[in-house]
């Protein structure tokens, strides 16, 4: 059964074709890759995804409801959590308040009962903490879990970040080159990670990632963009072996 | 299993209670004697300053949750001071309303104009929210002048004594003890927002506006809410300014308390609650400072006599935030956490 369905999606920013037609199912509990040279519109695609662009042509089905012209915010109330490529967390505040941060749209405290920090207020902050505990338990980030998050490492920020977008409890997760600039530990962590997540939390994900050898090993299907446009997709084995990705790919690293 | 830190707890409840070790509670106990003790010991022009010190430090706070916690610049929170000021003032005197019912209605007249200016507004940043605020200021001011049948214009408006349940409080000793637990609310009011839920919010978009975005955070109700708590608390500020002064005139609130409050928070600290007090405290007794530093120079050197006047203060006081903004950019706040964590760190504190 299909999760998310994106039917002939464009993206113009004036002259420059950023997705061009592009056509993507995602099955639920899957994990899809998505899979192309630099510039080949991935993380386009993902801000069309999150609400964070409005794309110009084409339509975003979450369970068979549009989701185009949807804000981030709203968006993620239904149920789509992402990280980025360059990390965008919360750098004066800590592990534990970025966490917290995720699950926003599950608490509804507003400022009356904050600042009474009485009853519903209270109950909530820890309530949700609790949630925030289990993932960073899960993580392994227990050591870190009240350290500012701009003082951490390049790798455990990756890792926060990734907590975030747990935290919020998501039905789809995209991950914007989660292992980009990892060394090979830090890259087998997070693989392992992003298999839990799929395996025992059940979430579906859409995962844009350079380092292949982690693509065919973890993805149950993967979608090729080169310049904005969709050249293939289909199980690892099967894009593998598609001689219009070994163009594209050795095409760029001449 | 992860290394606990000596300040784990098991309970997350524990974790986010705001006094958790004795020593907290005993510094603080300490400190509310101290408050109590304040106008036994000194004298009555010392709670004065203390007096005016409260309402600064109220809308201070309200600045730092719009521009320090939340990042949308101010240069027009005078004018909610004013908003609050003139609606206690009119409601006291005209109306005969009791504080009760006048200070609320301050803060909801300020809350109201706050979000008048943060519609608007909402996609303006920087040096462009900056101006816009600073035009509200001038209109506000403007009609503070120009309408006379409500605002009384350049006559000004008097304001009867502040009335507690029956008790007037008829000299700067006893606003004192009033103004003090206002304060203490409004503090503890701002500790716990900026802990919680929409405080975080507040501090998301301030950081990364679109990563709080896809967390889930409508942009537009928490900006304009910022704008509504921060106003808020100025127009509360600005109601119990009209209580102390007795006296209200649209030159109290122009352009220069303005700056005068971003100066505060700057020395305080952006982003901090506490700095918030201190900045207030500070820009408010300073100048008080100088000026007693002046006299005794005089009486020193007699051939200083006369030559001492408030350019003289407003210029030593520029110089000060000169040498702040280069040493101490985090403020007072900075400082202060500095001198906490060489505390913690000592032995047998804990
Ligand atoms: N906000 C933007 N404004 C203009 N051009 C953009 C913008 N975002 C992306 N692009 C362009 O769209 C194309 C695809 O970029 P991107 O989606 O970041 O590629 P990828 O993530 O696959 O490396 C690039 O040519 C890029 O310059
Ligand atoms: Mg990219």
């Amino acid at each position: 059964m299909e999760l998310l369905e994106v039917k002939n999606l464009s993206l113009h920013f004036g002259g420059i074709v950023a997705l061009d037609d592009v056509n993507i199912t995602v099955d639920q509990g899957s994990l899809h890759a998505v899979i192309g040279p630099n510039g080949a519109g991935k993380t386009s695609l993902f801000n069309c995804l999150s609400g964070v662009y409005h794309p110009t042509k084409g339509e975003i089905f979450l369970e068979g409801k549009s989701i185009v012209g949807l804000k981030p915010d709203q968006v993620a109330r239904l149920g789509v959590a992402r990280t980025f490529q360059n990390i965008e967390l919360f750098a004066n505040m800590s592990v534990i308040d970025n966490l917290l941060l995720g699950r926003h749209i599950h608490m509804r405290s507003g400022p009356i009962t904050g600042a009474l920090f009485y009853g519903r207020a209270l109950g909530e902050e820890v309530s949700n903490r609790l949630k925030v505990e289990e993932i960073i338990d899960f993580l392994e980030i227990e050591k870190v879990r009240k350290s500012s998050v701009g003082t951490l490492p390049y790798g455990i920020q990756k890792r926060v970040e990734l907590g975030r977008a747990l935290a919020m409890n998501p039905r789809i997760l995209l991950l914007d080159e989660p292992v980009a600039g990892m060394n090979v530990e830090e890259t087998e962590d997070i693989a392992r990670f992003v298999l839990d997540i799929k395996e025992e939390l059940g979430i579906t994900i859409i995962m844009v990632e350079h380092d292949m050898g982690v693509v065919m090993d973890i993805a149950d299907r993967i979608t090729v963009l080169d310049f904005g446009s969709k050249i293939a997709e289909g199980t690892p084995e099967q894009v593998q072996s598609d001689p219009k990705v070994i163009e594209a790919y050795l095409g760029q690293e001449e | 299993m992860a290394i606990r830190s000596k300040t784990f707890r098991e309970s997350y409840y524990e974790d986010i209670k705001l006094f958790q070790t004795i020593w907290i509670k005993f510094w603080m106990m300490l400190f509310i004697i101290a408050l109590v003790a304040v106008p036994f010991v000194t004298d009555p022009y010392l709670v004065y300053i203390i007096d005016i010190s409260c309402i600064a430090t109220i809308a201070a706070l309200g600045l730092n949750i719009l521009t320090g916690f939340t990042g949308q610049i101010s240069l027009g929170h005078a004018a909610f001071l004013a908003i609050g000021a003139y609606t206690t003032a009119i409601f006291a005197s005209t109306l005969n309303m009791k504080f009760w019912v006048c200070l609320p209605a301050s803060g909801v007249a300020a809350a109201c104009a706050g979000l008048l200016v943060g519609i608007p507004c909402l996609r303006l940043k920087g040096l462009y929210l900056a101006m816009a605020t600073m035009s509200f200021g001038v209109v506000v001011e403007y009609v503070t002048v120009t309408w006379e049948d409500l605002t009384l214009g350049v006559r000004g408006i008097s304001v009867p004594t502040l009335d507690v349940f029956g008790y007037a409080l008829d000299s700067n000793e006893k606003l004192y003890y009033f103004l003090v637990a206002v304060t203490a609310l409004a503090v503890i009011a701002a500790t716990n927002l900026v802990r919680t839920r929409v405080g975080r919010a507040f501090i998301a978009i301030r950081d990364r506006d679109i990563a709080a975005e896809v967390m889930g955070v409508n942009l537009t109700r928490y900006k304009v809410l910022a704008f509504a708590i921060g106003s808020f608390y100025a127009g509360v500020a600005g109601g119990l300014y009209a209580y102390v002064m007795h006296y209200i005139h649209p030159d109290h609130f122009t352009f220069l308390l303005s700056v005068q409050y971003l100066a505060m928070i700057i020395i305080g600290g952006l982003g901090s609650v506490l700095g918030s007090v201190f900045g207030a405290v500070f820009v408010t007794v300073v100048p008080e400072f100088i000026k007693a530093l002046a006299q005794t120079m005089t009486l020193v050197f007699p051939a200083l006599e006369d030559k001492y006047d408030d350019a003289w203060n407003i210029a030593a006081f520029g110089l000060l935030i000169m040498l702040f903004l280069i040493f101490e950019p985090k403020g007072l706040s900075g400082i202060w956490l500095r001198i906490k964590t060489c505390f913690k760190n000592w032995p047998y504190t804990y």
